[in-house]
């Protein structure tokens, strides 16, 4: 009896229509589709993107050159060179993050002791050339210049769990 | 008009490639000409309005019959130069043979058996005959046993092919396809309870 | 006189040529679009809807990118045959549609009896198509052989095997459509099937339908049956291919997936009739495009659903299962037709064909 309705089950292709039914049922369900340009995904406050260089409320940047990222890097992407400055303090003359090398693992913005160098949360910044992926201390500040009230909140977002 | 064109068309095609086929070094072209031979040749069968015989010339030659050659073919490895050895020592007998058939040829077209006088005008009598239909009607009547026998000559054929290259060898292990294929979630799957 | 009568012939021919090309290679465009957008759908996506209107112009873009592309031919190639081998793959696809029946017209009233909308009104028409669908194997084959490389050559061999076991279940298929039907002109299967679906093949013929269809996703290498071209098994026949030459096989293939679904409608859901008589108002052309439609739907649909079979598995479903099987109700309808009182039943669906 069972090996009948075994024999029927399969002729009639059974469980394929039962597999059709399933993805038919799924054809009318509302799509997850998220849109990009015009729709985002909601972004934590832990997403790693684009580095960016800190400064203090008086202007003064934040680096001292301790070159713990650059030690810390895996993918060997920060370039630091320091000198002393007139005030007697250690700064950068240069600070490049070769983003074409970077993994975005975070590390960096880890090891930093006084939370210079962080991740953004931007992501676009997709260029036409290898070069222009290569950033420099300048357009590193300036990026820190520019986000900085949205740098600042997700740290504070953050700081709870550190 | 058109149709004495359509002719001449597919007739110098059917020419053209047969000697391609004769002539062309690679096996593969050689097989790709004789494929677009039978083609014209079935145009032939079409302008005498005998389009089951052409299509049946394609489906079952051009269709079946060189795909497996172009199989057999392609498995080959021809050596040409080992080709070319004997070519001197064969070139008498082969060339007699070329010679009577050329003979044959020229005297059976010469016979008057294939004078425009000698065949019945088709006059596209057939428009109005279902040729397949006629064809049909002798092959299951006059000619039953004989395609009966031809039937049963190809299912030897067939059996005794299958039963050649047959070979099942006891210690290698092969996977049973149909059991696979059987295999339901409750064969493999039970419900435990916690 | 004669030759301008030619040239007149000859110039109607190009139109009715152009009348059904152009359509099909549109709808071929539009059947990739339409599968993106159904598998999209599917799967919970939206699909591709960001060229022209609800992606509309997608197709084309698509085209436009493909004939920009380089074509790379390879050093060892043939290239002779490299280069014809997709040619000799889309073109039996394209001209098989020269049979295919679209309809009846008057011509609104213009002419007295209705004519068929086919280029040629052929009377072995369902031979013509098997006939000349089953020719793009040598495109596959060329394509493999022509690439000089062991991955395409392999490939050809599987699609070959595979195309060539899969038109036999699909002949006898239609050989019992032939049975019941008397004629194989495509206009006269058609005829027989007037007057509402229960007139169908269909009904009769259910498992050759089911037959027919499946082994037709065979014939053309769509899921679940496409291991002629995946990826795990390194392309199939066209590894070498690229650009527009690449894209030339997948026209092939879209070509005869809507050729399979136009023949299914016609051997078995009855052409271009309405499913119930009432609704015989809407064009007859409508109803085919639209139960063709539909078929293409479901191969979209199969192949959002089912996972792929393997190679021993495929050639036992067409030796072992769909040969006997096919092979089986031809044997049915033959004893149903010269059994007395069975044959009344059976008979209801041969109007006008005798013994």
């Amino acid at each position: 009896m069972s090996l009948l309705k075994r024999a029927i089950k399969t002729w009639l292709l059974t469980e394929l229509f039962v597999g059709l039914m399933l993805t038919g049922k799924y054809l009318f369900k509302k799509k997850i589709t998220v849109e990009y340009p015009e729709e985002r995904t909601p972004l934590s406050p832990r997403f790693r993107g684009l580095h960016a260089l800190r400064r203090y409320e008086n202007g003064e940047e934040r680096c001292i050159a301790c070159k713990l990222c650059e030690v810390v890097c895996p993918a060997l992407a920060i370039i630091i060179e320091s000198e002393e400055r007139a005030d007697k303090t250690r700064r950068t003359t240069r600070y490049d993050i070769d983003l074409t090398k970077c993994i975005f693992c975070g590390l960096c913005q880890e090891a930093c002791p006084v939370d210079a160098i962080v991740e953004t949360q931007i992501f676009e910044y997709a260029s036409e050339t290898r070069a222009e992926l290569y950033y420099t201390k300048e357009m590193l500040l300036d990026v820190g210049d520019r986000y900085e009230s949205q740098i600042a909140a997700n740290i504070a977002a953050d700081a709870r769990y550190r | 008009m058109l149709e004495l064109g359509f002719f001449y068309l597919f007739a110098g095609l059917a020419v053209v490639s047969a000697l391609g086929v004769v002539l062309s070094r690679n096996t593969i072209h050689a097989v790709m000409f004789l494929i677009f031979c039978f083609f014209n040749a079935a145009g032939l069968f079409f302008l005498l309005d005998a389009e089951f015989i052409g299509i049946i010339l394609i489906l079952i030659y051009v269709g079946a019959v060189m795909v497996l050659f172009m199989f057999v073919v392609m498995m080959l490895e021809v050596n040409f130069a080992k080709l070319r050895e004997g070519m001197l020592q064969y070139l008498p007998l082969g060339g007699i043979i070329a010679l009577v058939l050329f003979i044959e040829i020229i005297a059976a077209a010469g016979s008057g058996v294939f004078s425009p006088e000698g065949i019945p005008d088709p006059g596209h009598a057939a428009q109005q005959v279902n040729n397949t239909v006629e064809i049909g009607k002798m092959l299951y009547t006059k000619y039953l046993l004989g395609f009966e026998i031809a039937a049963l000559i190809l299912l030897v054929a067939l059996v005794g092919a299958i039963v050649l290259t047959l070979r099942t060898r006891k210690d290698a292990k092969y996977q049973n396809i149909s059991r696979q294929v059987n295999v339901r979630p409750e064969d493999r799957m039970y419900k435990v309870k916690m | 006189m004669t030759w301008l009568d030619t040239g007149i012939t000859a110039g109607i021919w190009a139109l009715e040529i152009l009348a059904i090309a152009v359509p099909v290679a549109l709808g071929v465009a539009y059947t990739t679009y339409a599968e993106r957008r159904v598998i999209g759908w599917i799967q919970v996506r939206k699909g591709c809807n960001r060229v022209g209107w609800a992606g509309l112009l997608q197709p084309i873009a698509d085209g436009l990118k493909l004939v920009m592309k380089e074509t790379i031919i390879p050093t060892t190639a043939n290239k002779a045959l490299f280069v014809a081998a997709p040619l000799l793959a889309l073109i039996p696809a394209l001209i098989a549609y020269a049979v295919v029946p679209f309809g009846e017209t008057t011509l609104f009233g213009v002419w007295e009896t209705a004519h068929v909308m086919a280029i040629a009104d052929l009377n072995v028409g369902v031979l013509y198509v098997m006939a000349i669908s089953s020719l793009s194997v040598y495109g596959f084959l060329m394509a493999g052989w022509a690439s000089n490389s062991k991955y395409t050559f392999l490939g050809a061999m599987r699609a070959t095997s595979q195309m060539v076991s899969y038109e036999i279940a699909m002949g006898f298929a239609i050989v019992c459509v032939l049975m019941m039907s008397g004629s194989m002109n495509l206009n006269a299967i058609i005829h027989a099937q007037a007057g509402g679906f229960w007139h169908w093949y269909l009904i009769p013929l259910f498992p050759m339908f089911m037959v027919y269809f499946i082994s037709g996703c065979a014939e053309v290498g769509r899921t679940p049956f496409d291991l002629i071209e995946t990826e795990e098994l390194v392309s199939g026949y066209f590894t070498e291919y690229s650009g527009m030459w690449f894209a030339t096989f997948s026209l092939a293939e879209y070509g005869a997936m809507i050729l399979i679904s136009l023949m299914t409608s016609i051997l078995f859901l009855g052409g271009w009739y309405a499913p119930l008589p009432v609704l015989d108002f809407i064009p007859g052309t409508v109803w085919l495009l639209g139960k063709t439609t539909f078929l293409i739907f479901v191969f979209i649909w199969f192949r959002a659903t089912f996972p792929r079979y393997r190679y021993d598995q495929l050639m036992r479903l067409g030796w072992k299962v769909f040969l006997p099987l096919t092979l089986i109700w031809l044997a049915v309808i033959g004893l149903a037709i010269f059994t007395p009182g069975v044959s009344d039943i059976i008979n209801y669906w041969r109007p006008g064909v005798g013994l």
